[in-house]
This record gives structure tokens, C-alpha cells and sequence, in this order.
């Protein structure tokens, strides 16, 4: 019995000291208005120093939260409760959060410095006008892979993944979209297909590639590749940048037949209390020079032309990850496939899983 | 004095060992200059640097402790006097629906657990933030204190309660005297067991929190499309160290008072 | 009279059932029976017997049995062989405080030690066999299971090998028992109720096991937790994800109707 009440005084003794502790560190409960600019990002998704930065400019203070998917971050900001100022979502929940109202308009005459933004990168189906929302990273989705263990190939072609070579080589990303793209591709369909026979056909042509793969993961195919453990795996380009810069065996390619443009883009949701924190923060991070110095840290591609002026001119003409116009052109951005088909996507690459064995 | 054979101590051995290697594993690589969990190149402290200039991480480590413990803490309270009611109830049909209901939350994904919470918690209007995450915590931290509680009552020897009612033991007694002793095992176990279940959380936090209440669990988690930084290692490693310090600290202090008030050798 | 202490004790724990359980079980109940389009519907239930979930559920329960049995037969002889250790509460806490170190953290330390170019494979190297590719596969799905529910089966054995009186091990010798059955007629019909409660905190739990469907096996093993997620997270179709999760409480219902206690309780009055 002592034991017992022993230890629960020190839990509540413990407890007391660090909330002291806590409470001098951050001096303030966490209380959204009008002076804090709430952001939620993607974990590791900016220079920590540019919100230190922006805080020093604007005598704002920023409370910065992560998400580490699109729709746990949609069903956060659905539900409120939390006055989140910024959200960057990728492209496709961009059209699925206007569609519930989920976001308001921007007033553009508070973001000056959209001007630096390459205009290809305006305007975009997802979001005409950029009523909503202005890109904040975008890439594509290739194929990553050590030359010295694939022979010939260089997978210009995404059939290159059929190869019987790679028996039990190739290592995909767990995205429904990503893989059924990929298969979709392949046969020179869509991958915003909504054609039940091509659907079923890109079905059956990645069952075949069943042989083949390895392992269909996540984030951590990154160490995977660094490492050598894997040798060919689909993923986006700017994981893929992350893996070049870490292991100089690597290359990257995007196939030929096409392939899908993304983009993560800076939005400000209903739940904002804080309109003009918000619009500050979006042109703080189009200036070139925070632009510059976000993509040096993150190591993704920008759409900002002016920042681009200021990067390594190495970094931003390589073609692998800023591809030219053409190449440009031969790309898809992912268009919002409504429930009932972004099921059946799901479904089929649920089905292609299950014959991995 | 010591009873365990060779082989039974190889076996021990191994078991520690296994149960270690990660965590050595991921210590080792927070002294890596690569910045990465991958190929090792050069020794350095940089990390450790880092974890200590950036007061936002510590807060959140914090946060994270103080969440573990008090979640914890009350979820212990919760589960033992449930077990003990469990236990008395005499109805078999009643006692395994509660049992059956205490291990909803265990069957449960994550994301179910998180997403009902939050529509939850939103519809009753509960700001979201420490307490939202606290009170989940204690939610999910029940059910396993339930279940380390349980077996012990159910061992224990009813005859003993008798025996000290019939010796005129108020019931206040019986409970502090005789049941909390003798379940005291059972009740440590659920409580580091729902440490385990705290610290260990990721998707339910991640769903009620909000208003810059963040958890070590919620920041690791959405760090992996980017990369994994070494600084969380090194704030891992401190914490192991800090806590292994404590637990052997703690051990040896106790272990000498009980020596010296009790005589026991 | 009596029995009004213990009852008493019971009020926070029905709270909490109320507010915790049965609200977000009426919740989930619910969200199952609506489509895609939030409509008014079965159709989830009837997709659940569909081929792809009864195999997904056959396989859930193959894995989360796989996993149950080796923690358990790793578990029993190291909590047996810890309560005979010297600084025995010392050493139990040495088996649980690796558990308190992120779960994801360790899982990437994992894919680093199983690596083609991980310690392992070194070790391998050396005694002159070829590196074996380690990760993705059955095995080491099932390895890093067990790794995470040890101390769960561990903590409860413990407790009721810890407090078995060892005179009566002693007097099942002297009657002239060999070891063996004195452990199966004695040590273990005494820490059966240890064993189930461990076997239910693995077991359960195993059944929607997720997060290293993927990291450690690669989408290899597919469970129903990993479709709950997917439904949630992907499709964003809450109520088929809403539907496997009633599926997963009735089977957990099941479990615990065949290992429930029947004759016992009524104990502490």
C-alpha cells in the first residue's frame, strides 16, 4: 500500500514539474487568434528557420502542427476545433476540400509576390484562377534505380518494370493512384481513367508484374534505396531527390508514356481566425529568397522562377527533377475521381495486392 | 543465492539483448554526421545540439511525458476499481459483457478509435488540445489495466476477505488492507502498460489534438514522407538514457531503505 | 451490504464504458451503414463477404494466431526464469522500458538490422554463408510482432508465476513428481489465468495489426486492420471502413465468449 501512494505522488509531483516546465518554455497556451498563425504541414516540410524568420518580420508567432496524410488532414480540418491559418494539401484534396467548402478565396492583392511563380504552374484544373490555393512544391512520379544492378535498362518506358530480370526487384509505393496510374500508363490509357474496361485491363497487366515485386511500402523506401537494399522502386520525385542526394549510384527516370504532376499547394481553410496572418505567411514564403532557401532544405522541386534564380544552377536545370516544357507536356495531374471511382481504384489495387504472394 | 541455471541465463541474455538492439541501433546512428539512420560517417554531437536549441521539440517531449504519465495514472485508478467491480459482480452473463465491451478498444484500429473521438469530442464541444488528448489517452489506457488487474483478483483467495471481516475489518480495510496489496502487482503492471500504450500512440493523438498540442508520437509520424531526422533519435536516446537512470536509481534507493528498515538481506 | 464497496468502485469504469465504448461503438455502428455517398444502406456488410475480406480475415486470424503462440512461447520461460532473478522487479522493468520507445523509430531500426547490409548479414557474411534478404518476408513480419507484444504477455505471467507458493512446488517434488509434471499439474493450472490474460492482450490487438503490414512486410501480409486504415485514410469510405471494424469487435466478442470465465468471479464480495 505505501508503495502505491508513494508512487502516486510522485506521478502528480512529476506531472506538476514538467507542466511548469513546459508552460515557461512555450509562455503561452497555444491560443489561436489574432496574433499566432496557425499552420498544418506535412512533417519536415520547411525550413524551421523561415517561421523564425516570418516571426521576426511580422511580430506574429506561428504554432506549427503536422499532419502525415491528405485525407487525416482534410477529417481534422472538417471537423474544427482548431484554428488552423494554413493547410497544404496536395493537389486532388484541393478539389475535394472546395467541394465541401473546406476553403476560403484568397484576396490576392495580399500576395504580391505571386508574380514569381512560373505561370505553367498557374491556372491548373484544380483550381482555376488559383481561387483557393498557390503551389508551394510540385514533382512528378518516376522510377528510381541503381543503374549498376539493372543492366541495360534505363526505364524510359514503364514495360521496363516487366522485365524478367527484375524478378522480385521492384519495390512500388502503397498509393492506389500512384500504382493504377503506372498500370493505366503503361497501356497509353489515362490515369485519371474512368473506363471500367481500362480499369480492368490495367488491372490484369499489373497482376502480371505480381512476379516481380518485392514489396509494396511507404516512406521507408528512401533508407531502402539509399542502403542498396532495393534496386528499382516507383516513387515521387522529391523522395527521389532525397535519395540521390544521399546515395550518388542512383538515378531517376519518368517514363515516356507519361506520368502524373503533383503538386503540394498553400491553402487557407474555413477554420482560419487569422485572414491576414494567413495571406502574410503565403507571400512571406513566395518571396525568392524564402523560396530558395526552403527547396535548398527540403531538396523538392519549386515553382518559384524568382527563387529559382537564386538556387544552385546545377540543382535547377537538372531534368530529372525540373523537367523542360516538353516533357512537361506529357504529364497528368491527377484529376478528383469522385467517391465512387476513387473506390473501384482502391478495390483493383486492393485485388492487384492480394495476388502478390 | 542465485537460482538460475546457465542455459536459463544465456536464454535471459538473449531475450534482453534482442529486446535492446533496436533501440542501441537507433542511439548509435545519433552520433551519425550522415543525417540519415543509413551509412554511418563520421562521429559527431551535432544532434544532440539540435534537440537542445530547438525548445519546440522539448516542449512537445514534454508534453508527451506528462501525457503518458497522467494518463496513466488515472486510467490505473479507473481500471482497478473496474476489475475489482468486475470481479464481484455475480453474474456471469453481465461480468463477460463488461469484459467483452472493456476489450472494444483493443480490437479497435486506430484511426476508428481517433476519428469517433474526435466526432466526439467536437460534437460535445471539448477544445481540442491537451485535455481532448489527455482524456483519450485514458480512454484507450482502461481496457490493458482491466486486463493486468484481472488475473490477480481472480487468483486471490476470497477466503482471506472473509477471514479479515470476520476479524471485524471494516470494509474500508479490507480494500486498502488486504485487495490493494495483493493486486499491487497487477496494478504496476497496468500502469506501465499503459505508458506503453501512451507513448507508443500515434493515430488517435494525431486526430484530437490541435491548437499547437503536439505529441513525440505525432511529430515522428508525420516526418517519414520527408525523412526521419537524427535529432529525434537523439531526443529518443536522451530519454532512454534519462529513463533507465531513473528506473536504476530509484531501484537501488529503494532497494537499500527496505534493507535497512526491514533487516531483510 | 458488502457487495456495495465493490460496486461503488465499478461507477467510473460504467462511465467510461459509456462514454468511450458504446458511444463511439454506436458511432461506428452507424457510419456502417451508410454508402459512400452517405446514404442509408447493407451494402457494406455485404461486401464484407466478399471474397477479398474473408480472405483478408482468414489471414488476420492466421497471422495474430502465429504471433500469439511464439510471444507466448518466448514469454513463459523468461517471465518464469525472471522471477527467480535477483533484483527480479528491476529486471521486469528492464523488459518493459524498450517498449516506451517510439514504435516507428524502432520499426526503421529494424528495416536498418535486417538490412542486406545490416549487422545481421554481416554476422552472416562472416560465418561464410551468403547475406540473405531478410525484410519482407513472413518471418520477419512475425519477428518484429513478437518483438512488440513481449512484454504485453510477459507482465501477466510474471505476476502469477511471482506470487505461486513455491512450498507447493516443493511438495509436488517430495510426492515424487518428475519436473514436468509438476509444471503441468501444479506451476501451470496456477498461472492459467496469467496466460489468458496475456494471450487476450496479444491476440486481440494482433488481429488489426497495421502500420508494420507495411514497413516490415511490405504489404506481403494483408490484415484487417490495414483495410480499416486504407478505408479510412485512403478511400476515405468510412462506411466500409466502419463495417470491418463491427466485423472485428463481433469476432473479438467470440474470443472472449470462448475464453470467458464461466464458473468463477463472485469472488471479491
Amino acid at each position: 500500500m505505501k508503495q502505491l501512494i508513494q508512487a502516486t505522488i510522485a506521478i502528480l509531483v512529476v506531472s506538476a514539474l514538467l507542466f511548469y516546465a513546459a508552460h515557461t518554455l512555450s509562455a503561452s497556451g497555444g491560443n489561436s487568434g489574432k496574433n499566432t498563425v496557425t499552420i498544418f504541414n506535412w512533417g519536415e516540410y520547411i525550413d524551421p528557420n523561415l517561421l523564425k524568420q516570418f516571426e521576426k518580420e511580422t511580430g506574429m508567432r506561428v504554432i506549427y502542427e503536422t499532419f502525415d496524410s491528405n485525407e487525416a488532414m482534410m477529417t481534422k480540418i472538417q471537423q474544427g476545433g482548431t484554428a488552423y491559418d494554413i493547410a497544404i494539401p496536395s493537389e486532388y484534396m484541393i478539389e475535394k476540400m472546395k467541394e465541401e467548402k473546406l476553403l476560403l478565396p484568397l484576396d490576392k492583392s495580399k500576395i504580391p509576390n505571386l508574380k514569381n511563380i512560373d505561370p505553367y504552374f498557374l491556372d491548373l484544373p484544380f483550381d482555376e484562377d488559383n481561387q483557393y490555393s498557390i503551389p508551394y512544391f510540385w514533382g512528378t512520379v518516376g522510377i528510381v534505380y541503381n543503374p549498376n544492378y539493372v543492366g541495360d535498362l534505363d526505364f524510359s518506358s514503364w514495360n521496363d518494370l516487366w522485365d524478367p530480370s527484375l524478378k522480385r526487384k521492384v519495390f512500388l509505393v502503397d498509393g492506389a493512384r500512384e500504382v493504377m496510374g503506372m498500370g493505366l500508363n503503361s497501356l497509353g490509357y489515362s490515369l485519371n481513367s474512368l473506363d471500367n474496361q481500362q480499369l480492368r485491363q490495367a488491372t490484369d497487366k499489373l497482376i502480371t508484374l505480381a512476379p516481380n515485386i518485392k514489396a509494396i511500402i511507404g516512406d521507408e523506401i528512401t533508407p531502402l534505396m539509399i542502403n542498396n537494399e532495393a534496386t528499382v522502386a516507383l516513387t515521387w520525385s522529391g523522395q527521389a531527390a532525397d535519395m540521390l542526394s544521399e546515395n550518388e549510384e542512383l538515378d531517376f527516370a519518368v517514363p515516356q508514356e507519361g506520368s502524373n504532376l503533383w503538386f503540394d499547394n498553400m491553402v487557407i481553410p474555413k477554420t482560419s481566425k487569422n485572414l491576414e496572418g494567413a495571406h502574410a505567411f503565403i507571400n512571406f514564403m513566395l518571396k525568392a529568397e524564402s523560396g530558395a532557401q526552403n527547396a535548398d532544405y527540403v531538396g523538392y522541386s519549386t515553382p518559384n522562377l524568382a527563387a529559382m534564380a537564386l538556387m544552385d544552377e546545377e540543382v535547377v536545370t537538372d531534368e530529372r527533377f525540373y523537367p523542360s516544357e516538353e516533357q512537361r507536356d506529357t504529364l497528368e495531374v491527377y484529376k478528383n475521381l469522385g467517391p465512387d471511382y476513387l473506390g473501384k481504384y482502391n478495390e483493383l489495387f486492393l485485388e492487384f495486392k492480394m495476388s502478390i504472394r | 543465492m542465485n537460482k538460475l541455471s546457465t542455459s536459463a541465463k544465456i536464454y535471459l541474455t538473449l531475450v534482453f539483448i534482442v529486446l535492446y538492439a533496436p533501440i542501441f541501433y537507433l542511439i548509435f546512428y545519433s552520433f551519425n554526421s550522415g543525417g540519415s539512420m543509413n551509412n554511418f560517417e563520421s562521429f559527431t554531437l551535432e544532434h544532440y545540439q539540435a534537440v537542445f536549441e530547438d525548445s519546440r521539440l522539448i516542449v512537445i517531449l514534454i508534453n508527451t511525458v506528462i501525457v503518458a504519465l497522467l494518463s496513466a495514472f488515472i486510467s490505473t485508478v479507473i481500471g482497478t476499481l473496474g476489475a475489482i467491480g468486475i470481479v464481484s459482480l455475480k453474474d456471469a452473463k453481465m461480468r463477460n459483457t463488461l469484459l467483452s465491451l472493456n476489450n472494444v478498444l483493443i480490437v479497435s484500429p486506430d484511426v476508428i478509435i481517433g476519428a469517433s473521438f474526435l466526432i466526439l469530442f467536437t460534437m460535445i464541444g471539448i477544445k481540442l488540445g491537451f485535455v481532448s488528448v489527455l482524456l483519450a489517452h485514458v480512454a484507450f489506457s482502461v481496457p490493458i489495466v482491466v486486463l493486468m488487474v484481472l488475473p490477480k483478483l481472480l487468483e486471490m483467495n476470497s477466503s482471506l476477505i472473509d477471514a479479515a471481516l470476520d476479524l471485524g475489518a471494516t470494509k474500508k480495510d479490507v480494500m486498502m488492507r488486504v485487495i490493494l496489496p495483493y493486486i499491487q502487482p497487477g496494478i504496476f503492471a497496468g500502469f506501465f502498460l499503459a505508458l506503453t500504450y501512451s507513448l507508443d500512440d500515434f493515430a488517435v493523438t494525431f486526430f484530437v489534438t490541435g491548437n499547437g498540442f503536439s505529441t513525440l508520437s505525432v511529430e515522428i509520424y508525420s516526418m517519414a514522407r520527408a525523412g526521419i531526422s537524427l535529432t529525434v533519435n537523439a531526443i529518443s536516446g536522451l530519454v532512454f538514457l534519462v529513463t533507465i537512470l531513473v528506473v536504476i536509481g530509484y531501484y537501488v534507493m529503494t532497494s537499500r531503505t527496505r534493507k535497512r528498515t526491514e533487516g531483510r538481506p | 451490504m458488502q457487495a456495495k464497496t465493490a460496486k461503488s468502485s465499478l461507477f467510473p469504469y460504467l462511465l467510461w464504458i459509456a462514454f468511450f465504448v458504446i458511444a463511439p461503438i454506436a458511432l461506428v455502428v452507424y457510419y456502417s451503414l451508410l454508402d459512400i455517398h452517405g446514404h442509408f444502406t447493407f451494402s457494406n456488410y455485404q461486401a464484407f463477404f466478399s471474397s477479398v475480406y474473408l480472405k483478408m480475415t482468414l489471414s488476420s486470424f492466421w497471422y495474430a494466431l502465429l504471433i500469439t503462440f511464439f510471444t507466448l512461447l518466448i514469454s513463459y520461460p523468461t517471465a518464469y526464469f525472471l522471477t527467480k532473478t535477483k533484483n527480479k522487479q528491476l529486471w521486469l522493468l528492464l523488459i518493459i522500458i524498450p517498449s516506451w520507445i517510439n514504435l516507428l523509430l524502432k520499426t526503421y531500426a529494424f528495416i536498418g538490422i535486417f538490412g542486406l547490409y545490416g549487422p545481421i548479414n554481416a554476422f552472416i557474411e562472416i560465418i561464410g554463408f551468403d547475406p540473405q534478404q531478410m525484410l519482407f518476408t513472413d518471418a520477419s513480419f512475425i519477428f518484429v510482432s513478437v518483438y512488440i507484444f513481449i512484454p504485453f504477455m510477459i507482465l501477466p505471467i510474471f505476476n502469477s508465476l511471482d506470487r505461486l507458493n513455491p512450498t507447493l512446488i516443493d511438495a509436488s517434488r517430495d510426492l515424487g513428481a518428475s519436473s514436468f509434471t509438476t509444471f503441468r499439474r501444479v506451476v501451470l493450472p496456477l498461472t492459467m489465468d496469467g496466460i489468458k490474460s496475456g494471450i487476450q492482450v496479444v491476440f486481440i490487438p494482433a488481429l488489426s495489426l497495421f502500420m508494420i503490414t507495411r514497413l516490415i512486410a511490405g504489404n506481403r501480409v494483408i490484415t484487417l486492420g490495414t483495410a480499416i486504415e486504407q478505408q479510412f485514410l485512403v478511400t476515405q469510405n468510412w462506411g466500409m471502413g466502419s463495417t470491418i471494424a463491427v466485423f472485428l469487435i463481433l469476432f473479438m466478442v467470440i474470443i472472449m465468449l470462448i475464453t470467458g470465465q464461466k464458473d468463477k468471479g463472485g469472488r471479491v464480495r
